[in-house]
């Protein structure tokens, strides 16, 4: 019996997950078609192979140093800390990565994968566009093919991205099916992968899709937190109180906190796109208001129907406009570590207004999600405490979207 | 023995191949599905394949993509599909019915209940497109409880381990995806095929079907020296697709292009060399 209690009293090793075939204990793992399971097994030696290759390593670091730009600051944003009022809150600044997003951190470790795998076509799938043009930037340094699938929605609402895609080479194919958003980039992505498998290579923009995704995008990203850590402990001597992070499919959040998982000192909260509120249909935040399926390649929550059908979502924020989210963050909301809260459309707008006007920096629409979520905790803390929020991306590719919303005409 | 085994063991014992021919459970409408199973029946159709509506069919083309489209927007779901098995079943007892799709609805209703439900409506088989046998084995268990056959795809990218394992799994028959890509893409290469089907065998004695790519009773001809049975389903959802708002021209063509499959794959094929 006493055997039995200090098991379940254990502290969880979030550095064994996921086990050797992809699962997060019930998430995870690898539903797709068969003809994608050698590809996968494949990718998955390989990443095995590479991630412990001090040359590979080297090549990547070096990359991520004088192409991307790392590392990047942690600034503490003083002025909108006094309007706040409490916690001290810091930015990791992912919005200076190149590009404009933490996107980078991933495509450039998958573009230098597909390359020791002899592939030389890249297919990725987009929603704000962001990953897409992250994608495009490595493949126009690598010399490599880019075809990028857009859901025909987003193509509209983000055409600065898809202009940006386009000067580096690479062809977008907006895609007509479903909901014509970000899922259905995905599907055809994969449809994309299973008809070239030989020679294409799919590097999927976020911590979801089969087995090794999750853990190799969590692990590309992982550098975030892991220099949040460093910085901390730098400027202060110690960790944060705690971190926010925008939850869309989950890379950047799960990037910064993977390195705290087993800090038990530091709160971490995620925020995902409440819409127009969880109470309506219209919103994109499945840890909050789905429920566990399967869909793209993993088990996860999902916004789904009674019949197992994936539902339309709605976020004011392209690239949180997504039914599932990374098997690990459906694991951390599980084991309790992890706080997911859904912040709306109208929040994240009125936290995207302040952080420009009282910083100077102008947040994705996704990162304004974890901004509005920081404002309200902040306030509830003590000055002496630490709040680190990871300012995921640069917003200027949404100010066509605000001011739409706000009735401007630019 | 399942109407599955049943079937094959018929067509092999008349020296003919099966004709197992797909259309979506619900495509154009829900009254649409039954009266089509029994023409598929009547054209020369030995198994059929319903295909179980969903929002993100990721193994389809475009094609089986809007029929999913076009059932959801009438209202089928997995429940109704159930029940149109279940209306097919009143008048034809003998033609073995497999369904096919993806794995969500299903985890939704629940493995027990789902395989209880599909028994009951009189369902033979299975075959969930995006469940893999390494995540399979409760699902596996559920359907073999309620004597349903779980059909497993083997592709051109599989592995002879993975053949082996697959095979042993194997009830029903093992359905051989022709080629690298979605439902109804590319071009056959029967000789390929041909030396993949002879992998399979050397694995399991448990027929095998194959599909992806079938578009006419010669394509049809042509697998079936190679196969034990031929799957068609784009070609056949591709006339519901050509007609969608007249029922009688959507059951005229599936019956014809049906006639044209079954004629292919009764008909010996004259290989002209150059």
């Amino acid at each position: 019996m006493s055997n039995v209690i200090q098991a379940i009293e254990a502290p969880v090793d979030y550095g064994e997950f996921p086990d050797p075939l992809g699962h997060f204990g019930p998430y995870g793992g690898r539903f797709v078609p068969e003809l994608l399971m050698a590809p996968l097994e494949e990718l998955a030696a390989a990443y095995d192979r590479f991630r412990t290759d001090a040359e590979f390593q080297a090549e990547l670091y070096a990359d991520l140093q004088y192409y991307v730009g790392r590392p990047t600051p942690l600034y503490f944003a003083r002025h909108w800390t006094e309007r706040v009022g409490g916690a001290q809150l810091y930015l990791k600044r992912e919005d200076l990565d190149h590009t404009g997003a933490h996107k980078i951190n991933n495509t450039m470790g998958q573009a230098l994968l597909a390359v020791r795998m002899g592939k030389r076509r890249i297919v990725a799938e987009t929603g704000a566009g962001q990953h897409g043009v992250a994608t495009a930037a490595v493949c126009a340094r690598l010399g490599l093919e880019c075809i990028v699938y857009m859901g025909a929605e987003d193509v509209r609402r983000q055409s600065v991205n898809v202009y940006r895609m386009r000067l580096m080479g690479a062809r977008v194919v907006p895609v007509d099916s479903g909901t014509r958003t970000l899922k259905d980039a995905l599907n055809e992505a994969f449809r994309d992968w299973a008809a070239n498998v030989d020679d294409t290579f799919y590097i999927i923009g976020t911590v979801a899709g089969p087995h090794p995704y999750p853990e190799m995008v969590r692990d590309f990203q992982a550098v975030i937190g892991r220099e949040t850590r460093e910085q901390c402990l730098e400027q202060h001597g110690r960790l944060p109180d705690a971190l926010v992070a925008c939850v869309g499919g989950g890379s950047n959040a799960i990037g910064m906190f993977h390195p705290f998982l087993g800090d038990t000192g530091v709160a971490i909260y995620g925020a995902e796109a409440g819409g127009e509120g969880v109470a309506t249909e219209r919103h994109a935040a499945p840890l909050s208001a789905g429920r566990p399926g399967v869909l793209h390649g993993n088990r996860t929550y999902l916004m789904e129907n009674a019949d197992g059908q994936i539902m339309p979502t709605h976020s004011v924020s392209a690239g949180l406009d997504y039914p599932g989210v990374g098997p690990e963050h459906a694991w951390l909301k599980d084991t309790g570590r992890v706080q997911y809260v859904a912040v709306d459309d109208d929040d994240a707008l009125a936290a995207f207004h302040n952080l420009a006007q009282l910083e100077g920096i102008i947040p994705a629409l996704e990162t304004a999600h974890a901004i509005a979520y920081a404002e309200k905790l902040a306030a509830d803390m003590s000055s002496d405490q630490i709040i680190v929020i990871n300012c995921s991306g640069r917003g200027d590719k949404d100010i066509n979207t605000v001011a739409e919303v706000e009735g401007m005409d630019l | 023995m399942s109407r599955i085994g049943h079937r094959f063991d018929q067509r092999r014992a008349e020296q003919r191949k099966t004709l197992v021919t797909y259309l979506t459970g619900g495509d154009p409408h829900p009254q649409a599905t039954v009266p089509l199973m029994h023409r598929l029946v009547d054209a020369g159709a030995d198994v059929i394949e319903v295909g179980m509506p969903f929002s993100d069919p990721m193994a389809d083309g475009p094609v089986i993509q809007s029929a999913c489209d076009r059932a959801l927007e009438g209202g089928t779901g997995l429940r109704g599909v159930l029940e149109m098995v279940r209306d097919f079943r009143r008048t034809d007892n003998d033609t073995p019915v497999v369904l096919m799709g993806y794995l969500n609805p299903i985890e939704q209703i629940g493995y027990q209940a789902f395989a209880r439900d599909a028994a009951a409506a009189g369902v033979d088989g299975v075959l969930t497109v995006d469940l893999p046998p390494e995540e399979g084995s409760e699902l596996v268990e559920a359907l073999l409880s309620h004597s349903l056959d779980p059909i497993w795809l083997v592709a051109p990218t599989t592995r002879m381990e993975r053949v082996n394992a697959i095979c042993g799994q194997a009830s029903g028959f093992v359905y051989y995806v022709s080629l690298k890509g979605v439902t109804g893409a590319g071009t056959l290469d029967v000789d390929d095929v041909g030396s993949h089907v002879d992998t399979i065998r050397q694995a399991t004695r448990t027929p095998v079907g194959v599909g992806f790519g079938v578009r006419s009773g010669h394509d049809a001809a042509r697998l079936g020296q190679v196969a034990d049975a031929v799957v068609v389903g784009t070609a056949i959802v591709s006339r519901i697709a050509d007609n969608v708002g007249d029922d009688g021209a959507i059951g005229d063509a599936v019956e014809a292009i049906t006639r044209e499959l079954r004629s292919g794959l009764d008909t010996p094929v004259v290989e002209v060399t150059d």
